[in-house]
This record gives structure tokens, sequence and C-alpha cells, in this order.
């Protein structure tokens, strides 16, 4: 029900229109989503849509993370496995199994890419002030810290706001951009 | 009324430029020529509408300058003055600021002043040197031009408004040379049932204050000369009305102005995706959708009570809708079409250029100038091809004394073709001088350590040297060329576009570059091929023949690579399977299928599990939201929506193989050996 919510939410094509023209201004929404029983928020503004999972076709010699591509109204899309890419142990993908489909921005902030994350399920949409984020402290071997950007707190949960800009333009992603 | 100038205005950038290159192709002919009467009409044409033209716009730094081009064109055609080869110069030099000028009113940026007035003053000394009768009319115009004011009668024809002239933009014209008074008179204006919406019946009386020339005020009216009376004089003072009417007249102005330059910022992001096309492509467009509406009404009515029985005229239509298609397909991307002849124009002056700097004599043929090519391909053609030429021009043809010596014609001949062969185009840049001294190219390349000092490689390989980068046998560096920069650019570029360029020579005789491109770069001819589970696609260009392996010409090279002998030749086999880390359907070889490729000239036998449909394909770019993967060249979606990757033959030879004409040349002499043995 709740994924619903959001994904309506998310097809109401007017945020994602204006989400180029706020991109400086950060927002204070995050979508948040399931991966082994932890929550992780992404900036909604960079959240296109939701879809479920199909199948991809893969592309040889890539990395085991990048599951493939597949066809998004006639754009080649890259998706990205999020479990695989924290190196947590993979499960089969589900009934829940979705894929979030992100707007990325390179580094220097002159080019956006659309790339998608497979996740366990899609859980809310919260409201939270920037300030209240609060910086991560160091989670040994679980989470790359440098992928995170903040830890914030919502209704007694502990969220973790990713910077996806970075983490999907690391390691080989990164050298994309010649 | 607000009129949006904007859209005409592009198109008046456009065709200004179409002119600019007119006259330019026509200064040249005129430089070889000068008697040819219709050429010097089409400059002097070309000339008259970019003076008028930008007068309407209000560009007056074009108008004046064009204007003196003008007049000392029309000189030329009324025979006042001969064409030299000096005046010419001057002439291509002020087409370059007349360009100069329009790119600055396009782009909205500021103007080389210098060059302008260096080039103006440069006319001007033209013009004054003159047959004097000629220019003193002119001089003394421009004297007694300058007023305070003008005092402007203007008295249309009834008529006016049906050729199109709006009064209110000639006055809107002259309000930016000042500010401007106007009063109507409406005494002719008939009662209401004789009224002719479409004839003008009204006289207007404009004061413009300013100091203005009569010149630029004729300007305003002068595509309106024979439809109406005018009379300009110099205003007098006692005309002057009370200021808070000039205020009135004043307030307009500035909103105008800052309305235009917001035009002009749209203009800028539209102007670069504008093409031209004929309507003789439209018009087929539209013939192709009507079938196409009728195809699609036919099946509409065999849907509506359909049985078994009509399963023939289901099939019949649907095979017409599918050439409907393609033939859709085919008249769009015709729109992309654009003959070579754009790459083309601005060849001839630049090759006049290097001539007269070097002191060469060359003459330029060009063929083939018609042939089609998609534009995306078509502009990014444009610099190899320029460098091409000049190398052409600087390092092949020699000097004249030398010529003459070599009992060569003095002046060399460096011809341009273009020609359609088989899915490509191909574009042949041939000299008939020096030719590459094969020699200097081997000693150089022994220097730059590109091969051992014992090798002598075959003569194709030792031109490929000049390709690599920052390899130049010149022994002077020249503003022109030299610098050994440029090759292997030229080969980057044409890659990039799918291309291959070639060269051959033959010393004193010539050089012959080719380059091969693709007709169009978005859509494909795909053999859609199986190994395991995955769909591939392979450019239909690029296979030669598909075979049934026989294990009896497979050979085995130091156990790892393997080779396969086709007729005379031993190709090497790339098993598409273990390059990608797919399951295939088995792994003996005699199951599978050979498709035999070539790519970058080098060939190869690709092993797949099988041949599925030959289909048009459009290629969507993996990189532009991931990146670029090696052996592939592109993406596409197939007819059920999956994605299906497309195969880079050169990139997959080189990636299966690493430095191939090392191992292929390895396997040649492993198999001599081999064969030697067992004989």
């Amino acid at each position: 029900m709740q994924a619903e919510k959001v994904q309506e939410q998310v097809n109401s094509g007017g945020q994602i229109q204006n989400a180029g023209e706020l991109a400086s201004v950060e927002s204070d929404q995050f979508l948040t989503f399931i991966l082994q029983e932890q929550e992780y928020g992404v900036d909604i503004l960079r959240v296109q849509e939701i879809k479920g999972w199909d199948s991809v076709t893969e592309i040889p010699n890539t990395p085991d993370y990048i599951q493939g591509v597949i066809n998004l109204r006639g754009t080649i899309v890259p998706i990205v496995d999020l479990r695989k890419r924290f190196e947590l142990e993979s499960i089969p993908y589900g009934t829940t199994t979705v894929v979030i489909v992100l707007r990325v921005e390179s580094r220097t902030g002159s080019d956006s890419r659309i790339m998608g994350i497979v996740v366990d399920a899609v859980s809310d949409v919260y409201n939270v002030a920037m300030e209240d984020v609060k910086p991560a402290p160091d989670f040994g071997s679980v989470v790359n810290i440098e992928f995170v950007k903040g830890i914030a707190t919502v209704e007694e949960k502990m969220v973790i706001i990713l910077d996806i800009d970075h983490l999907l333009n690391s390691d080989e992603l990164a050298d994309i951009q010649v | 009324m607000n009129f949006d100038m904007s859209q005409f205005q592009q198109t008046f950038l456009e065709e200004s430029f179409e002119g600019l290159d007119k006259m330019e192709a026509g200064l040249l002919t005129l430089e070889e020529d000068s008697s040819d009467v219709e050429v010097v009409n089409t400059v002097f044409r070309a000339a008259h509408s970019i003076k008028g033209g930008s007068g309407t716009f209000g560009f007056s730094e074009v108008t004046a300058f064009t204007h003196v081009v003008e007049t000392l064109l029309d000189q030329v055609r009324s025979k006042e003055r001969e064409f030299t080869s000096a005046l010419g110069n001057v002439l291509l030099e002020s087409v370059d600021v007349i360009r100069h000028l329009l790119c600055a009113v396009r782009d909205e940026e500021p103007i080389d002043e210098n060059h302008r007035s260096e080039v103006q003053s440069k006319l001007e000394t033209m013009l004054t040197e003159v047959s004097n009768s000629s220019s003193d009319s002119t001089d003394e115009q421009n004297e007694q031009v300058v007023s305070k004011g003008w005092l402007i009668r203007f008295v249309p024809k009834a008529y006016l408004l049906k050729t199109g002239n709006d009064p209110v933009l000639m006055f809107r014209g002259l309000q930016e040379l000042g500010e401007v008074q106007c009063s109507v008179d409406i005494q002719q204006l008939p009662a209401f049932n004789d009224f002719n919406p479409e004839d003008c019946f009204l006289n207007w009386e404009l004061t413009l204050m300013g100091e203005v020339s009569k010149d630029q005020v004729e300007e305003i009216f002068e595509w309106v000369d024979e439809d109406c009376d005018l009379e300009i004089e110099p205003f007098e003072e006692e005309h002057l009305e009370d200021p808070s009417n000039l205020e009135q007249a004043e307030s307009p102005s500035p909103a105008a102005a800052s309305s235009t330059t917001k035009e002009r910022t749209t203009t800028k992001s539209t102007e670069a995706s504008s093409i031209r096309v004929g309507t003789d492509k439209v018009d087929s467009l539209v013939n192709m959708v009507g079938e196409l509406v009728i195809t699609q009404s036919m099946l509409g009515q065999l849907s509506e009570d359909f049985d078994m029985s009509k399963l023939d005229k289901l099939r019949d239509g649907l095979s017409q809708l599918e050439r409907n298609t393609r033939e859709l397909q085919e008249s769009v991307m015709r729109i992309r079409m654009m003959p070579i002849s754009f790459a083309f124009n601005r060849i001839p002056r630049m090759v006049h250029d290097l001539c007269n700097k070097l002191g060469k004599k060359v003459d330029l043929r060009m063929s083939g100038e018609g042939t089609e090519l998609d534009k995306t391909v078509l502009e990014k053609i444009v610099d190899p091809l320029v460098h091409l030429i000049r190398n052409a021009v600087d390092h092949g043809v020699e000097d004249p004394e030398t010529r003459k010596s070599q009992g060569k014609e003095e002046v060399g001949v460096v011809h341009l073709h273009a020609y359609h062969k088989g899915g490509n185009i191909v574009i042949e840049i041939k000299d008939d001088g020096a030719g590459i001294n094969a020699q200097k190219v081997l000693e150089k390349a022994r220097q730059n350590g590109l091969i051992g000092a014992e090798e002598v490689p075959p003569a194709d390989v030792i031109y490929d040297f000049i390709f690599h980068a920052g390899f130049s046998t010149a022994q002077e560096v020249s503003d022109v060329s030299g610098r050994g920069v440029g090759m292997d650019v030229v080969r980057k570029n044409i890659k990039a576009l799918g291309g291959q360029v070639e060269v051959q020579s033959s010393e004193g005789v010539g050089t012959t570059f080719s380059i091969r491109l693709p007709l169009t770069l978005a859509i494909l001819d795909g053999q859609l091929i199986r190994v395991g589970d995955s769909t591939f696609i392979l450019p239909l260009i690029s296979i030669i023949e598909s075979l049934q392996i026989k294990t009896k010409f497979m050979k085995s090279l130091a156990g790892k690579a393997l080779v396969y002998k086709l007729r005379d030749d031993y190709i090497p086999i790339i098993r598409l399977h273990s390059t990608m880390g797919i399951e295939p359907d088995s792994l003996e070889l005699e199951n599978g299928l050979l498709v035999v490729v070539e790519g970058d000239g080098q060939k190869a036998g690709l092993v797949v599990d099988d041949l599925l449909s030959q289909q048009q394909v459009v290629i969507k770019s993996l990189e532009s939201n991931y990146k670029r993967v090696e052996g592939f060249s592109g993406a596409t979606i197939l007819g059920d929506g999956t994605v299906a990757l497309i195969l880079d033959i050169p990139g997959l030879i080189k990636y299966s193989h690493g430095s191939t004409r090392d191992v292929n040349f390895n396997l040649a002499k492993e198999l001599e050996e081999q064969a030697v043995q067992m004989a």
C-alpha cells in the first residue's frame, strides 16, 4: 500500500520535471527502501520511477554488481544490484524486489545519467530536515562509509541516507566520463 | 501589435550564410575568368539581399559594411571597374568580415572592430581609386547626408500591402535610427462600404530626430521604392513640436529593444537544430503516410470479423504494413541526408588561400558533390577533410619549378571525389604530387621505435605509420602543416564515425586518401545471432559469409589460438562464448556455425550457436547512461522490448587477440613452418 503511494507520488510527473531545476536545493524528502532489514534513503527528487523487477540483458565483462541493461521506454539504462554493490549476501528476487530508477549526476554536475538500483523493497517517504541528518559513524565492513551522506532518525528508526552520486559514480562506473 | 521577428531572423541568417557561400564561390570563379556576367550578377545579388535583409532587421553594422561591398560589385557589374585579383582578394576578405558580423549578431558576441575597419578601409581605398567620376557621386551623397533629422512624407500606393510590405515594420526600423514622430493622413479613407481591407489608403508624415544619414533612411524604404511616393527632406528646427510628444514617441523604443534581445536569445538555442528539407522529400513522406493509413484501415476492417479463411489477406496486409514502415523509415532517414557539397563548399576558398600563401598552383577538381550523407556524419567529416586537403596542397603538390623540372604540368591537380560503394560513402582525395616517400617514413618509424631496425614491412604498413600520433616527415614546420599532429586526429575522427581511412601512394605520381563512411549512424542492418541464451547483433556489412564448421579445417596453434582454413586463407577464430563468458549450447565446434566477419581490414571467424533473423535495428548508445564496453558498439531494442547488444567487430578482434597484427603475422609464420614440416 505504502509502496503504491510512493509510486504515485513519484509518477506524478511534476516533481520529476522540476527535479532538474531544484537540483541545487537540498530537498528534505527522502524515499526509503529496505536492504537486508536496514532502511536506506535517497533524495526523492532524484527518483525517476519505481518499477518491478524484470529480466535484464547482461553485459559481458562488466563487474558482478552490474546486473545488466534494461529498455526504459527507448533508453538503455544500466541496473546495479545494491546487495552485490554493498557485498551483502545475495537473495533470490521476490515479489517485493523493485528497481528504483535514479538520476545520477556526475561529479562536476555537468552531466546526468539514468541508472537503476535493485533493492529488496521500497518502504516510505519521510520528511527529514537537513539538519536532522547526522554524520555517519564508521560502519566497519557492512557498508562502505564513503557512500553514506548521513544518518537520520525517523519515528525511532534509523535511516541511512545514501550519496547516490558517489555510490554510482565510484570505481568501475567512475571512468565513464573521459 | 507585437510581431515575432525571431523566426524570420533565423531564416535571414541562414539565407545570408548561404548567400555568403555563393559570393565566395562566385568570387573564386571570377578570379579564373572575370568575364562571366552571370557570376558577377549572382555575387551582386547575394550582397544586395544580405544588405537589404540586415537593414530590415536593424543590423546596421552589417548593412553599412555590405553597402560598400555592394557598391564595388555594382561598378564591376556595370563595367565601370575591372575585376582584378587584388579586388577579388579584398572582396573575399570582406566576405569573411560579413560572416563574422553575422555570427556576432547571431551569438550576440562583440565584433572584432580592428579587422573590420582594416578591411573596410581597404574597400574604401579601392572605391576611391576608381574611375573618379563614379566615386564622386557617392562621396557627395555621403557628405550631404547627415542632418539633425528628417522629414519624411510617405505616400504608399494602394497595393502596397499586397507586396508583403508592412509600413509598421518600416516605421519600427526608423525608430531604431532615432526618435520618430508620426502623423497619419486619413483623408483618402473611403466610406466603410467601399472599403477594401487589402488596400492601403493611408499617408504618413514622419519626423525622424537624430544624426542619421539620408542613406540610412532611404534604406528603410528601399524595398518599397517603386510602390510609393517618398519625400525625404532635412528637418528644420521649426518643426520641433513640444517635447512631451517626443517623449511619447520615445517610450515604445526601449520596450522594442528589450524584446529583440529576448528573441535573439531564444534563436540561439534553437538555431543549431534546423534542417532545410527539399519539398520532394516532404511530399514523398506525405505519400508514404497516406499509404500507411490505407494499410491500417484495411487491417482494421479485416479484424472486425476475422475468421481463418481471411488469414491470407491478413498476411498480405501485414507484409504491406512492413513495406510501408520500411519505406517510411527510409524517407525519414532521407530527410537527414544532405549532399556532401555542404562539406565541399568551403574547400575551394581554402585551396585558393593556401596556394597564395605557398606560391603553388593547384587546380581543384570536385565530383560527386550530390552524394548524400547523414547530417551528423557530414558535420564531423569537414575537419578531417580540410586537413587532408591541406596536406595534399602543402606536402603533396610540389611548387611550380619542381613540377616543371620533373616534366609535370605546372599546375597540380587535387581531385576530391565522393561516391557510393555498397553501404558506404567513399570520399577520395587524390593529388598528383610527390607521393609519400616510403623510405623517409620507414626511417622515421625506426627512429620513433615503431618498428625494429631490421624489419621491412610491406608498403601499406609503412604508409599506415603516418597515422601515428606525432609522426611527421616534413623537414620544416610551417603554420600550414608539418607538426605531425593531425593525421592521427584525422583517423580518430573518422573512426569515431564508424569509418575508415586508407592511403595509397606512389612516389612522384601522387597520393590518394580514401575515406569510407557509413551512410547513416542511426540505423543499421543487423544479423541477429544467438550464443547460449544471449542474442547479439552483428552489423550486416561486416559479415562476409557464414558456414558450417568442418573440424578438418581447424588448426590449433601453440595449443591455444585457433585458426580456420578458409579456402587459401587462415583466419583466427573467436569463440564468442568464452570472450563473453556465456554458457553455449555445445562446446563442440562442429555443432556451431562460423560467421566470417571483416573489420578494419582483418578477417576473423566468430563461432555462434545459431543465426536468427536479419533486421534493421536502431542504434542506442550505451555510453549515455553507462559507459563504453569493449567489444560492443552500442545496444538496440528488439521487437519484444528486450535489449540486445551490437557487436563491434574491429573492437572484438582487438579485444580477443590483443595486438592482432602480430598474432596474425606469427600465425602465418607458424603455419608455414607446420606446412613445411608436414611436407
